[in-house]
């Protein structure tokens, strides 16, 4: 009669009969417990996990049953229209030029900041030294702290300036390029956008992924120094390796945030609903922007549905994204560094 | 030990806690004393609203005055946007509502309706907001446009500040021709529909874009809010744009004058803006005092680039303890004090006859 | 022939010595200076991105020459990784720079101590005490409820979680991670405004309160606790674990007692993350709480004023005394997060198990 193993999870079978030796089953080490803290613990956990799937599941239904209505009603295709006129009767409204605009933006922003957020936080997990890299880090922390409308503010004000000498720049030596065509004069743009999302996101991946690089065992890295592996060698197989499950999700989690940033896009974007790869011009527009500008006159359920029906695309966008990264990340072991 | 170093911090946070709750305080003695010379039958208790934020100044001006006088009282207003301020009080959060356009007739007046459950919901007009047409042009200090030229400008159809029709209408100045940015509001808005309005009413051969809350016509640069459009055209020479009176003001921009009816080009004043909304005839019905503003209105020296903010309430249907600090209140801001003060703040203040009419409106809301 | 020798068998390489690095540095700036900034090519921007290149360029050269390639690359990935750190300085010093200089000059005790009430466009004065308190609580409520909830569901889905429902819970909180603030704000306007609040208030009517603008920023800090709770918890080393457990201890002791000090410094990463995020989102802030002039220190009963709403409308306010107020605000709005996340971080030392 076998005891019951102190884990609950069984990873190997059932112990064998009489515990192997002369010893009383289980080697009198443990009782038989029934509702002990272990059940209560795990029933605890699982109950908040439940919650927290049941207010993401209700999250999901409410945009759901509140956008059907508003999608019945619209006369133009949902998906390839690109503009946004849900007042009109009929009303007409589509994602197309919204959707774009958000994996543009978005796109841009992670082009920019992953390299950079990277290299900051192998910097201060393994570069710096020790008094130096918390003072920075706490710098870093200073830029996760400045609200969204902050930065939105500043980059409408002190961003748009050097952007739009930078514009000018990219324009006049490298015009034949389809981004780089439109004349100007330049105000707001995707690429103020993206810069200033850019920087939003920067602290979020750089704070996780700091944290993942400094999780790295010890051995794995002096195991690489002491083969002879120069820093940069050791970096590149032993911390990033190790690292890459987290850096992934710490770049999931910037990329959320991009995607669903509404009011700083709002103000530096240039909200004109077209599809295109211009990054200079007046134009740009995503999913969040739009709800922040037209959320203000909404007040009828057409409205409002659309709307909603266009976060439940952001939701989709989403999904793919994550998905395919944690495909990307597929795990075969449980935990990292297990000895099997 | 963790203990000690969790003790140290929660009695740290308690103090601070009790220390931050107990120093604030909502007494503010403004420096600029309101001239409100006649007393305010006071009622105390609390009001909410939300709604336009075209007529956010002169509630905060209201409120003020209102709240100093009447210490028991509590007013707030949310300047969320016309749209969200009338989907507050269908949805029975506010108390009344601000809105640059009357209830739409159709879904709008019934969801409001119902939230009156006895009466219907009526419009008071209670606010006029001139809108005012910005520009920033190096040299030139002095502007005349017709609507006309206005419409072509907005539309794209004139790209150059030396088109001729700005030329026609600005004999002997030196337009540069630079090409224009006009900028529009990005986020939907009542000063956007009423700007189109009145571009849809005077030039309608130019303007083929109907008027909206939301900005129709291609080009042009989208900005956030007014203090958007008006920061965008202070900081970028070249560009035009329209906001609400008060932020030309406070940002010193150069105001056009826009042609009207009469053939004149008028100058943005609160005498100016007045005579047009005097000359609007109400199109509702009973105590409900819609306006149809006459943007070719013929009045001589009116300035016809305006837009009225009406208050939504209940004609009756108001909850019992909130329907006395409403009439008060709305008493207070209808009057000739309450409109008078706000001259000031970049507003015309509501014709005579119009007041007396809004007057008889709240006596007798039930 | 020897050179082979000298980098792979040899005991001694060649190394640069410790002067090139600033030599090269000066030298590409000199170059750099001359040939772009001198003859007006650009300005003082585009001479720096040149010095930058061609400093990159001739230390990987040079360092090829005298150390062979492996150890070039070292200092290349070197360079690059230091150079990524000076290019995050700049946006940072700037925004850093920007608050303090336009937020000081409104600061004062007033600012800190007095609300909004009886401010019209024409005032000078007012304040952002209620706008602190409202934030204050609004997200310590939300705190409150997210970091239990999130930490727990992340133990369950790493521990625990084996079958569909884990699944499940990791799926959906993908998706939850981008979802747009004012979605979260819509939600609860919908649930918790229209239909719980009329069963509380007196005359059944819907009310805005603070603690429905607590309930919107934990949906929106949810996903955040939850995704990086989990890596940590998943970055702590099994063996750690069945060391624990081969010793005999109980599972949920082993979680509460070994695994969650060693992931801790890292879920408090991810929590202040959330936290600060939370305390700057305005739109749903905006939808669920109204926006009060006065001071409200109830959070479960009538407006209540945050600071990002309050940055926000000061912002776009016409008055020219409104700029100055909303920088302020945003000045306070960052130290208080700032020391919320110093004091965390202090509070969850990195734990001798990491290491």
């Amino acid at each position: 009669m076998s005891q019951r193993s102190l884990t609950d999870t069984t990873s190997a079978g059932a112990r064998p009969p009489g515990g192997g030796g002369a010893l009383p089953p289980g080697g009198g080490l443990t009782r038989r417990r029934r509702f002990g803290a272990d059940t209560l613990f795990r029933a605890a956990v699982t109950s908040a996990g439940s919650t927290v799937l049941l207010v993401i599941v209700a999250i999901a239904t409410f945009l759901v049953v509140q956008s059907l209505p508003a999608l019945r009603r619209n006369s133009a295709n949902f998906f390839s229209f690109h503009q946004w006129f849900p007042q009109d009767a009929p009303p007409r409204f589509g994602i197309a030029a919204t959707a774009f605009g958000t994996v543009l933006t978005s796109g841009i922003a992670l082009l920019l900041a992953v390299p950079v957020a990277l290299g900051i936080a192998l910097c201060l997990s393994h570069y710096a030294p020790k008094r130096i890299a918390t003072g920075l880090g706490f710098a870093v922390d200073l830029l996760a702290a400045v609200p969204s409308v902050v930065f939105g503010l500043w980059g409408r004000e002190y961003l748009a300036r050097p952007v739009a000498d930078l514009s000018a720049w990219l324009h006049s030596n490298l015009g034949w390029l389809p981004p780089f065509s439109s004349k100007g004069p330049y105000v707001n743009s995707v690429l103020l956008g993206s810069l200033v999302l850019a920087i939003m996101i920067l602290p979020i991946v750089t704070s996780l992924s700091r944290e993942v690089f400094q999780q790295t065992p010890s051995p794995n890295e002096e195991a690489a120094l002491a083969l002879g592996a120069t820093k940069w060698e050791m970096v590149r197989t032993a911390v990033l390796p190790y690292g890459r499950a987290g850096v992934i999700a710490s770049v999931m989690l910037g990329l959320g945030r991009a995607l669903g940033e509404t009011i700083a896009l709002a103000l530096t974007l240039g909200n004109t609903y077209l599809i295109s790869f211009d990054l200079l011009g007046s134009g740009g527009v995503t999913i969040a922007s739009n709800i922040a500008n037209s959320f203000g006159e909404a007040s009828d359920p057409t409205s409002r549905g659309a709307l909603i029906a266009s976060g439940l695309v952001l939701f989709a966008i989403t999904l793919v994204v994550n998905v395919t990264a944690r495909a990307i990340v597929f795990r075969r072991r449980e935990f990292t560094g297990s000895t099997t | 030990m963790k203990l000690k170093r969790y003790g140290i911090m929660a009695g740290l946070a308690l103090t601070a806690t009790v220390a931050l709750s107990a120093c604030g305080s909502d007494n503010n003695a403004p420096a600029t004393n309101t001239s409100s010379a006649s007393k305010v039958d006071c009622v105390s208790g609390k009001l909410a609203a939300a709604g336009s934020s075209a007529q956010k100044n002169a509630m905060d001006e209201w409120i003020k005055a209102y709240q100093l006088q009447c210490s028991g009282a509590t007013i707030e207003y949310n300047p969320s946007g016309s749209g969200a301020g009338i989907t507050a009080f269908a949805g029975g959060t506010v108390d009344f509502a601000g809105s640059d356009s009357a209830l739409k007739d159709g879904d709008e007046q019934t969801r409001a309706d119902a939230r009156c459950r006895t009466g219907k919901a009526i419009n008071l007009p209670m606010v006029t907001g001139p809108i005012a047409v910005v520009f920033n042009l190096d040299g030139v200090k002095e502007l005349k446009l017709k609507p006309a030229t206005i419409a072509k400008i907005f539309a794209g159809t004139a790209p150059t500040w030396d088109d001729a029709a700005i030329k026609a209408d600005n004999p002997g100045v030196t337009l540069p021709s630079t090409p224009i940015l006009a900028v529009h509001r990005s986020d939907s808005s009542g000063t956007t529909d009423n700007f189109t309005k009145f571009l849809a009413a005077t030039a309608g051969s130019d303007w083929t874009y109907a008027n909206d809350k939301a900005w129709k016509a291609p080009g042009g640069q989208g900005q956030q809010g007014s203090d958007g459009v008006a920061d965008a055209v202070k900081k970028t020479a070249g560009t035009i744009g329209y906001v609400e009176w008060s932020f030309a003001t406070n940002k010193s921009l150069n105001i056009a004058k826009v042609g009207n009816g009469a053939g004149e080009f008028a100058t943005l004043t609160a005498d100016s803006a007045s005579k047009t909304v005097a000359g609007a005839p109400v199109t509702g019905t009973g105590n409900d005092l819609k306006l149809k503003i006459d943007y070719n209105t013929k009045e001589a020296g009116a300035y016809p680039v305006v837009l009225v903010t009406y208050e939504i309430v209940c004609e009756k249907g108001t909850p019992a303890d909130k329907l006395p600090l409403l009439k008060s209140f709305l008493k207070y801001t209808v009057g000739a004090d309450g409109q008078a003060s706000l001259t000031s703040l970049g507003y015309a203040p509501l014709p005579a006859s119009l007041r007396g009419k809004v007057e008889s409106a709240i006596n007798s809301l039930a | 022939m020897s050179e082979r020798l000298g980098t792979i068998a040899g005991l001694r390489t060649k190394r640069l010595p410790g002067w090139a690095v600033p030599a090269l540095a000066a030298g590409g700036l000199a170059v750099a200076w001359l040939i772009v900034y001198l003859p007006g090519t650009g300005g003082a921007v585009l001479t720096g991105v040149c010095a930058a290149l061609l400093f990159l360029a001739a230390l990987v050269g040079v360092s090829v020459a005298v150390e062979g390639r492996r150890a070039a690359t070292d200092r290349a990935a070197t360079a690059l990784i230091y150079a990524a750190f000076l290019l995050a300085l700049a946006p940072l010093a700037a925004v850093a720079y920007t608050l303090l200089a336009k937020g000081a000059t409104r600061m004062s005790g007033d600012f800190l101590t007095h609300s909004m009430r009886n401010i019209g466009g024409r005032d000078a004065g007012g304040g952002a005490y209620h706008a602190i308190l409202g934030t204050l609580e609004q997200a310590g409520i939300a705190t409150l409820i997210t970091v239990p909830l999130g930490i727990a569901g992340a133990i369950y889905i790493v521990e625990y979680g084996r079958g569909a429902l884990a699944t499940a819970i990791r799926f959906f909180v993908d998706v939850m991670t981008g979802i747009p603030s004012i979605v979260a704000g819509l939600f609860i306007l919908a649930f918790w405004v229209q239909l719980v609040s009329p069963l509380f208030t007196a005359d059944h009517q819907p009310e805005f309160s603070g603690f429905a603008a607590a309930l919107a920023l934990s949906v929106l800090m949810l996903p955040t606790v939850v995704r990086s709770s989990e890596e940590m918890l998943r970055l702590v080393p099994a063996t750690l674990r069945e060391g624990a457990y081969a010793l005999g201890v109980a599972k949920w002791k082993t979680v509460l007692r070994i695994v969650l000090p060693t992931a801790a410094p890292g879920i408090v990463t991810g929590v202040m993350l959330a936290i600060a995020r939370a305390c700057g989102e305005t739109a749903p802030v905006l939808l669920v709480a109204g926006a009060s002039a006065s001071i409200n220190s109830n959070p479960f009963a009538g407006q209540q004023q945050a600071l990002s709403i309050y940055i926000y409308q000061q912002a776009k306010d016409s008055s020219i005394y409104a700029p100055p107020r909303a920088w302020a605000a945003a000045l306070t709005l960052v130290v208080l997060v700032l020391a919320l996340t110093v004091a965390a971080k202090l509070l969850a030392r990195r734990s001798k198990l990491a290491r």
